[in-house]
């Protein structure tokens, strides 16, 4: 688990109970229903337009890279090793003689693809998972959380290098799909406990307990009544944890344990600058900065969605 | 307290069994050829494959190679890398550096996070406060992989403010550099959530109490406020730990500390499966062990706990 | 426990003529009484006491004079508290009544200046504590009559006491903070004080921590709390409302005795009228962060003289009353952002007349000397004119 993971989960996690209900999206001013009042507050946080927009960057980036830069990133000359900025190459060339600009802009798909669907996947364990520790309770919640015991008992970067270890054995491909999975099994639990804590704190509420009076099957009553005061907490996590994701495929590949060549990745630039820093400081600088930015864009994301619906937090 | 000392205790062998096996059946289990992956791309000799099925007891079924596995961590005995050494040898000789930096770590992210977090907690809404926060919302989004080498760019090449390296006898100064750059993460996390508990603690009915009593504001800050603040920063502290291994693999490796982190990186290069395994079940014992360590302080700190 | 004399500490309260005659305060230096403290180092050591201006002859113990508190919201400004103005005296019991949100307990905070500033803001008025105003007195030197001279009992004792830190080491943390008394004598001097408020083995129950205690329990360490520094006004905020029927009572009496034997100033806030009748000397009724009625406790349960406080007499459930129904005043009290124009009260009022709706009414003296009430039409009257 990450630092801003646990963040959001001691600050969120505390207090379920007081997770907003998210009603429908009345004008604020009047009725003030959470989730409308959030909403209220998210327009007006700056962070958040700044996330957002920085989100949207990144995925532009991500699905045509063509629009910011034409040339090819792996159309490398060693010639041009560590050569000035000219013409399209706006930042200049690596030890390789490549294209910086170029390399960084098509860095960005690897990263919100490993991100987006490794958010996926853990999303959809979390979300079984922690619906029925919360929903069942008993034997199945005490398993449940001893798994997730055990899961957090290893940190998430020790765990990847012992899995990507074994699921690299076949090389083949870039290892986006190695990653997906590593972080997909490993990162589940911080979204499984918060689903489950909110379930827990909704399966107490009084509506609840009457849909279930009135006849309302489990599956019913978690998907209409539960799920969506749920939510809220749940996308928070989510959010924030796409970042850290990012973050954790970069390292994985800096490690030269994640993806690998011809896939580009802002994680194997760094390592490979990284050593040749002496000699030019811009093929580091650039991935490093639009790796930050990209993190920084999805938890700055998570933040502001939580400040916007934790009242507590609010003046 | 000695029940809660036992329930914990039993829990943690639990969790124990739970990781380790974990650990190994991710490496072994279900491999067509372990040795394979052991030993990684490089051409596995006869002599090799038979070292290492005895080491693993690959011959056995998979259970019996578990318990040979814990008997190996249990009584510290971790066999030996792909070259020959004991993996117990290079671990001792690693340990002393990563302790240091980890310490240094540790004591610059609380120095600096429970600092500053109490001031911008008491002061919610000020310059200092939301300055900080910005801060510590960029560093928590700086990957160490970023952090590390431009540190090192920066301080070490550009300003020579620190050692760009710290060589193979690391001393103090040498390691202030990199525990900064290790620590980064943790002060930010750990100054959001002191500002948090602290501004939460403050409006607390018994700092109320507290100033009834005419008690010096310095008093009700220390001793209420503070006191009760640092509960949950401690339980943070135990969880870090994990980011900062992993930190640790990064910042030894891009400064050049002879630590268990850049034995690990290097392993990981070279693909020495063995010495891989043997790091990692061991950082993760002492993981587990030391957030044994912290919920024990937590029931000291706290005894609502206690008495549960 | 042993009644010994308390030894008097010099402190510097003018020893002119008048104030030798005049009502003395709680222990110190009363020759009459006999000290309830065993004299520990804690006691034998002069206490360093602010030097608070002993009242001359005719003034109160306490005097806040047309008190203002305002808080900064989101939504606005709540005036919370609106001029009040009340008194006490030295050993006398002053109940302040009021429904949740008239501002009593914010007053009171105000009077010990433990509000949190911002969001709350004291906007006027003066709070006279020995004939010297507490608001612009200098921060330290409030400090100093915080806890020593005016201590405070709150509403919820569980959440009021610190988790962390054992029940006999909250009692006397003051003590040793404050006067500097040795941890041993500090141990003491806090299982004496769980004595005395009637807690049942105290000396195996001092280094419990709060949690073990039960409701009523927790409340009487709260009360041995504000006691340690024996001061000389004891404001309980509501201390029983978070309490059981019957441990409530408990409660009430361990105050009034308390009162008693260490001769303090009590003033007891409450939202019930059925809790005070046996306590109280004399009763102020706070609405809307304003006094509407001041009078002593048997005036006022005759002949209230403000429809609110006959309406709030009319809810409380009496026996020689059986099987007629429990009244209940109409509506709900005004909201501080956005208070009525007039009297506060009108929207609820079933007396209230066109004047009432413009024209706030002032607190005004009724027949006999210590009687007030803030009405256009006092029910007295009414009656009168109804007769």
């Amino acid at each position: 688990m990450s630092d801003l993971e646990m963040a959001a989960t001691t600050e969120l996690g505390a207090r379920p109970g007081e997770v907003p209900p998210a009603a429908g999206g009345t004008p604020p001013p009047k009725t003030r229903s959470l989730a409308g009042d959030a909403w209220y507050d998210l327009r007006r946080n700056w962070i958040f337009w700044v996330a957002a927009a920085l989100v949207v960057l990144v995925v532009l980036m991500a699905v045509a890279p063509g629009l910011f830069s034409s040339a090819d990133p792996t159309a490398c000359n060693t010639r041009r090793q560590y050569a000035g900025p000219s013409g399209g190459a706006i930042l200049g060339y690596d030890f390789q003689g490549c294209d910086v600009f170029s390399r960084t802009v098509h860095g960005a798909r690897a990263s919100v693809l490993v991100g987006l669907f490794a958010v996926l996947l853990t999303g959809v364990i979390g979300l079984v998972f922690g619906m029925l520790a919360g929903y069942f309770g008993g034997w199945l919640d005490a398993l449940l959380s001893r798994v997730i015991d055990v899961v957090l008992g290893i940190p998430l970067l020790l765990a990847a290098i012992v899995l990507s270890k074994r699921l690299a054995a076949d090389r083949s491909g870039s290892g986006i799909v190695s990653v997906v999975i590593v972080l997909g099994i490993l990162g589940w639990t911080t979204a499984a406990r918060v689903m489950r804590s909110s379930v827990l704190a909704a399966r107490s509420q009084d509506y609840v307990a009457a849909a279930r009076m009135l006849g309302a099957g489990p599956l019913r009553i978690m998907w209409r009544h539960i799920l969506p005061n749920a939510l809220a907490p749940f996308i928070v996590v989510l959010t924030i944890a796409l970042g850290t994701f990012i973050a954790t495929e970069a390292t994985l590949s800096f490690l030269n344990i994640g993806l690998r060549p011809p896939a580009i990745s802002w994680g194997i630039d760094i390592a490979t600058a990284g050593k040749h820093v002496r000699e030019a400081a811009m093929p580091l600088i650039a991935p490093s900065l639009f790796l930050t930015l990209t993190v920084l864009a999805f938890i700055m994301l998570g933040d502001a969605i939580r400040d916007a619906f934790d009242p507590k937090l609010r003046r | 307290m000695a029940r809660y000392i036992i329930r914990r205790l039993l829990q943690m062998v639990v969790t124990f069994i739970g990781t380790t096996f974990v650990v190994y059946a991710l490496m072994f289990a279900n491999q067509n050829d372990p040795l394979q992956a052991l030993a990684g791309d490089r051409p596995v000799s006869d002599n090799v494959r038979q070292v290492l099925t005895e080491q693993y007891h690959l011959d056995d079924p998979f259970l019996v190679q578990y318990a040979y596995y814990m008997k190996g961590l249990l009584t510290g005995d971790l066999g030996r890398t792909l070259t020959g050494r004991p993996i117990g040898d290079v671990m001792a000789d690693a340990w002393p550096n990563t302790i240091k930096l980890a310490l240094l770590a540790l004591f610059f992210a609380a120095l600096f996070g429970i600092g500053a977090g109490l001031v911008a907690g008491l002061r919610r809404g000020t310059v200092f406060d939301n300055t900080t926060l910005a801060l510590t919302l960029v560093v928590v989004g700086l990957p160490i992989i970023v952090l590390a080498p431009i540190a090192q760019l920066v301080f070490g090449v550009k300003l020579g403010w620190f050692p760009t390296t710290a060589g193979a006898r690391p001393d103090l100064y040498g390691l202030i550099l990199p525990a900064l750059v290790l620590g980064a993460a943790s002060t930010a996390t750990i100054l959001r959530l002191t500002r948090t508990s602290v501004a939460e603690n403050v409006r607390a009915d018994y700092v109320r109490t507290a100033r009834a009593k005419g008690l010096a504001v310095r008093r009700v800050v220390s001793v209420h406020v503070l006191r009760n603040s640092l509960i949950p920063v401690i339980t943070l502290i135990g969880v870090d730990l994990g980011n900062l291994m992993a930190g640790a693999i990064v910042t030894e490796g891009v400064f050049n500390i002879p630590g268990v982190g850049s034995k690990l990186l290097l392993g990981i290069q070279t693909e020495d499966g063995p010495l891989v395994v043997g790091f990692v079940s061991v950082l993760v014992i002492v993981f587990l062990v030391t957030n044994l360590l912290v919920d024990l302080l937590y029931a000291v700190l706290d005894p609502r706990i206690r008495y549960e | 426990m042993t009644y010994q004399q308390y030894p008097h500490p010099t402190h510097g309260y003018p020893a002119s003529g008048e104030s030798q005659t005049a009502p003395v305060v709680a222990g110190w230096g009363d020759d009459r009484s006999a000290s309830w403290d065993t004299p520990t180092a804690a006691w034998t050591t002069a206490p360093s006491r602010a030097r608070v201006e002993r009242p001359t002859s005719g003034e109160h113990l306490l005097d806040v004079r047309d008190l203002r508190v305002e808080f900064d919201t989101r939504d606005g400004v709540a005036r919370v508290v609106n001029g009040i103005s009340f008194h006490v005296d030295p050993g006398e019991t002053l109940a302040i009544l009021g429904e949740s949100g008239s501002g009593k307990s914010v007053t009171a905070q105000a009077v010990l200046g433990i509000l949190d500033t911002p969001p709350a803001v004291v906007r006027g008025g003066q709070v006279l504590y020995g004939g010297e105003d507490l608001l612009t007195m200098a921060p330290e030197r409030r400090r100093q009559v915080r806890g020593q001279e005016i201590a405070m009992v709150f509403q919820d004792a569980l959440s009021a006491l610190n988790p962390v830190y054992p029940v006999g080491w909250q009692i006397t943390e003051a003590l040793r903070s404050r006067r500097g008394i040795a941890k041993a004598d500090a141990k003491r001097r806090a299982v004496e004080l769980m004595d005395l408020v009637r807690i049942p083995a105290a000396a195996q129950r001092v280094d419990d921590y709060p949690h073990q205690f039960s409701g009523g329990m927790r409340q009487r360490v709260m009360i041995a709390m504000a006691l340690a520094m024996r001061p000389k006004l004891l404001i309980a905020d509501e201390p029983t409302t978070a309490l059981d029927v019957t441990v409530q009572a408990q409660i009430m009496d361990l105050l009034a005795t308390l009162r008693a034997e260490l001769e303090m100033a009590l003033i007891l806030i409450t939202h019930d009228l059925g809790v005070v009748a046996d306590v109280a000397d004399r009763i102020t009724v706070m609405y809307a962060g304003r006094v509407v009625e001041q009078a002593d406790v048997h005036t006022l349960y005759g002949a209230p003289a403000h429809p609110y406080t006959r309406g709030l007499l009319a809810s409380v459930p009496r026996l020689e009353r059986r099987g007629q129904g429990l009244h209940s005043i109409s509506g709900t009290p005004p909201n501080p952002i956005a208070i009525p124009q007039g009297c506060a009260f009108h929207p609820r009022c079933p007396y209230a007349q066109q004047m009432c709706r413009i024209t706030e009414p002032t607190l005004l003296r009724i027949g006999r000397l210590d009687r007030a009430s803030a009405c256009h039409f006092p029910p007295e009257a009414l009656d009168a004119r109804h007769a």
